[in-house]
C-alpha cells in the first residue's frame, strides 16, 4: 500500500514538473531576450532607443532609434482593428444569435480555416493581388503600404476576435435574452441592448487579443508594409513595423554586434507590448468571470 | 403601429449588416484560397513535388522544402506532444484551483500570445547560440515545439474535461489508483480529442515562417539533410524567399503560386481533418 502511494505521489509530481514548464519557458524567453538585447543600451540610452527618430542600423555612425518602427506597428495594428473589430464582432453576433444551424456549420469551420491560413500565404496574397489592386484604384506609386498591411492583418485578427466574441455571447445567461424578448423587444433590440452589453467584458477581451495577434504578426508586415523605416504620414505610405524590422535584418546583422543587440532589444519591446495586451485581457476575463461556457 | 414597423425595419437593416459581415469573412477565405488554387494548380505536378529546384530556383520542384517542413513539423510534435498532454493531464486531473494553477494558466495564455518572431529570436538565442545547435532541424523543431505547446495544452485539456465524471468515479470505485484511472480510463476516452489537438498543432507548426527564419531555414540547400544538425529548406520560407528575395521575382511567379498552393493544401487538409474529427466526437457525445 505504501509503495503504491509513493508511486502515485511520484507520478503526480512528474506531471506537476511538466506543467511548470510553461512558466519556465516564459521566464527563459524573458531572460534570453534581455541577455541579447540589453548590451545595446551601452551604446544608446533607453530614451534615445525608444524615442529616436532614425533607424539607420547599418549607417556609419549607425542610428538606433526605433520610434518609427513602434509607430509603424501601432498604426497598422489600429487600422487593422478598425477593419477587424466590426467584422469579427458582427460575425460572432451572426453565428451566435441569428444563423440557423446549417449556416453555423458552414461559418464556424470557415472562420477556423481562415485562422489556419499560414501568415506567409496571406502576405503573399497581399503582395501579388491586393498591392496591384490598390495601386490601380488609388493611383499610387506602390500598393505595399500601411493600408495593405492593415487589411491583411485584419484577415488574421478576425478569426481570433470572432471566436472569442462568440464564446462571450454564448456565455450570456439565457434568461437575459428571454426576458428581453418577453418584454416585446425585437431580436435586434435584444442583441444590441441586452446581449452585447452583457458580453462586453468578453468582447473587449476578444478585441485586445485580436490586437495582440496583429501587433505581433510578422510575415504579413514583412511582405506588404513596404519596409520604409519612417513615420508614415498617410495610409498610402510605406512603414516598417517592429516584427518586419527584426525578421528582415537579423540575417544580415553581424553576430553580437550592435545591430544584432538592437534587434533583440526591439524584440523585448514587442514582447512587452504583447505581454501587456495579454495581461490586460486576462485581468478583464478574471474580473468579469462569466458563468457558462465562455472561455478565454 | 407605426413605431412597431419602424423597429422591425431597423432590425431588418441591422441583420443585413450583420449578415454581410459574416459573408465578407467567408468570401475573403474563398478569394484567398481560390486565387491561389486558380494560379497555382497548373504548375503543381509530380515533377514539381518530387524534384529539387534547378537553375537558381527558377525551375524544378520543391521536394527539399516539402521534406524540410515534414521534418520540422514532426520534430515540433515530438517536443510539444508529450509536454503538452502531460501539462493538460496535470491541469485537468491533479491540480486544485489555486494560486499555482492560476499562474500556470497565466503563463500558458501569455506563451500563446508571444509573437512568432519573438519565438524566432528566443530560438536563436537559446538553441542556436547558447546550446550551439546552429541553424538546424533540431533548433527549428524545438522552437516550433515551444510555439505550439499552448495549442496542444489547451486542446488536450478540453478533451480531458469532456470525459464524463462518471467514468472517473466508476474507475475509482473499482479500486483503481488515480494514475490507473488516468491512463486506463481517462486518456483512452480523451484520445480522439487529444488527436485533434495534435493535428491542430501540426497545422500551426507547418505554416509558421518567422520562428524558423533564424533557427532552421535555408535559402537553398544543394543536398537533402542527413542529420538533425543540418539546415533545411521549408515550404513557408521558400514562398517568402521566392516572392521577395530573388532576382527573378516575376519570372518565378508560377512557382510561388504553386508552392503556396502546396502549403495551404497541406495546412487546410490537416485542419479539415481536425474539424471533422471534432464534429464526429461532438455528435457521438450528443447521442
Amino acid at each position: 500500500m505504501n509503495a503504491s502511494t509513493t508511486k502515485e505521489t511520484a507520478i503526480k509530481t512528474g506531471f506537476l514538473v511538466v506543467a511548470l514548464a510553461s512558466i519556465v519557458i516564459l521566464a527563459m524567453i524573458v531572460v534570453f531576450l534581455f541577455r541579447e538585447g540589453l548590451p545595446i543600451f551601452r551604446k544608446v540610452s533607453v530614451r534615445d532607443f525608444l524615442l529616436g527618430r532614425y533607424w539607420y542600423p547599418t549607417a556609419d555612425p549607425p542610428d538606433f532609434g526605433i520610434f518609427p518602427l513602434i509607430v509603424g506597428s501601432v498604426v497598422v495594428t489600429l487600422l487593422s482593428c478598425v477593419i477587424a473589430v466590426p467584422l469579427g464582432v458582427l460575425s460572432a453576433v451572426y453565428v451566435s444569435e441569428i444563423a440557423g444551424s446549417r449556416m453555423k456549420e458552414i461559418l464556424k469551420p470557415a472562420i477556423e480555416l481562415l485562422a489556419s491560413l499560414p501568415s506567409v500565404v496571406i502576405g503573399f496574397f497581399g503582395m501579388v493581388v491586393v498591392a496591384p489592386t490598390l495601386q490601380e484604384w488609388f493611383d499610387i506609386p506602390t500598393g505595399l503600404n500601411v493600408l495593405n498591411a492593415s487589411i491583411m492583418l485584419a484577415l488574421m485578427a478576425i478569426p481570433t476576435i470572432s471566436s472569442i466574441s462568440e464564446d462571450a455571447l454564448h456565455g450570456v445567461r439565457r434568461e437575459l435574452r428571454e426576458a428581453s424578448l418577453a418584454l416585446g423587444a425585437t431580436r435586434w433590440e435584444t442583441i444590441s441592448r441586452v446581449m452585447i452589453p452583457a458580453a462586453l467584458s468578453g468582447l473587449s477581451t476578444a478585441v485586445i487579443l485580436g490586437m495582440s495577434r496583429a501587433i505581433g504578426e510578422t510575415m504579413v508586415v514583412l511582405m506588404v508594409a513596404g519596409g520604409a523605416a519612417a513615420i508614415p504620414e498617410s495610409i498610402f505610405d510605406a512603414c516598417r513595423p517592429m516584427p518586419a524590422s527584426i525578421a528582415a535584418e537579423m540575417a544580415e546583422a553581424p553576430f553580437r554586434g550592435d545591430h544584432y543587440h538592437a534587434l533583440f532589444a526591439t524584440g523585448v519591446v514587442l514582447f512587452m507590448m504583447t505581454l501587456a495586451f495579454n495581461l490586460v485581457a486576462d485581468m478583464i476575463a478574471a474580473k468579469y468571470k462569466q458563468v457558462g461556457t465562455a472561455t478565454l | 403601429m407605426e413605431r412597431r414597423k419602424k423597429r422591425k425595419l431597423i432590425e431588418a437593416g441591422a441583420f443585413l449588416i450583420v449578415r454581410s459581415a459574416a459573408l465578407v469573412i467567408v468570401l475573403s477565405l474563398a478569394v484567398v484560397v481560390g486565387f491561389i488554387l486558380f494560379h497555382g494548380a497548373s504548375a503543381v505536378n509530380w515533377t514539381f513535388l518530387t524534384q529539387p529546384p534547378r537553375e537558381a530556383m527558377t525551375a524544378g520542384g520543391i521536394f527539399p522544402a516539402i521534406l524540410g517542413t515534414l521534418y520540422l513539423t514532426a520534430g515540433a510534435i515530438l517536443v510539444a506532444f508529450p509536454a503538452g498532454v502531460a501539462s493538460a493531464v496535470y491541469l485537468s486531473e491533479y491540480a486544485r484551483e489555486g494560486r499555482l494553477v492560476r499562474i500556470v494558466r497565466l503563463a500558458i495564455n501569455n506563451l500563446a500570445g508571444v509573437p512568432s518572431v519573438v519565438f524566432g529570436l528566443f530560438g536563436l538565442a537559446l538553441f542556436v547560440v547558447f546550446f550551439k545547435f546552429g541553424s538546424s532541424i533540431l533548433s527549428g523543431s524545438l522552437t516550433l515545439g515551444l510555439l505550439i505547446l499552448p495549442v496542444i495544452i489547451g486542446a488536450s485539456e478540453e478533451a480531458l474535461k469532456a470525459v464524463p465524471r462518471t467514468y472517473r468515479e466508476a474507475s475509482l470505485a473499482l479500486g483503481a489508483t488515480r494514475w490507473q484511472m488516468i491512463h486506463r480510463v481517462v486518456l483512452p476516452a480523451a484520445f480522439p480529442g487529444i488527436l485533434t489537438a495534435t493535428i491542430l498543432g501540426i497545422g500551426r507548426a507547418a505554416g509558421e515562417t518567422a520562428p524558423i527564419m533564424f533557427t532552421a531555414a535555408a535559402f537553398y540547400t544543394a543536398r537533402l539533410p542527413t542529420s538533425i544538425f543540418d539546415e533545411v529548406m521549408a515550404l513557408p520560407y521558400h514562398i517568402y524567399v521566392l516572392a521577395t528575395a530573388g532576382t527573378h521575382i516575376e519570372q518565378t511567379r508560377p512557382l510561388q503560386y504553386a508552392t503556396a498552393l502546396v502549403l495551404i493544401a497541406l495546412v487546410l487538409a490537416v485542419n479539415l481533418v481536425a474539424i471533422l474529427l471534432r464534429a464526429r466526437m461532438r455528435r457521438r457525445r450528443m447521442s
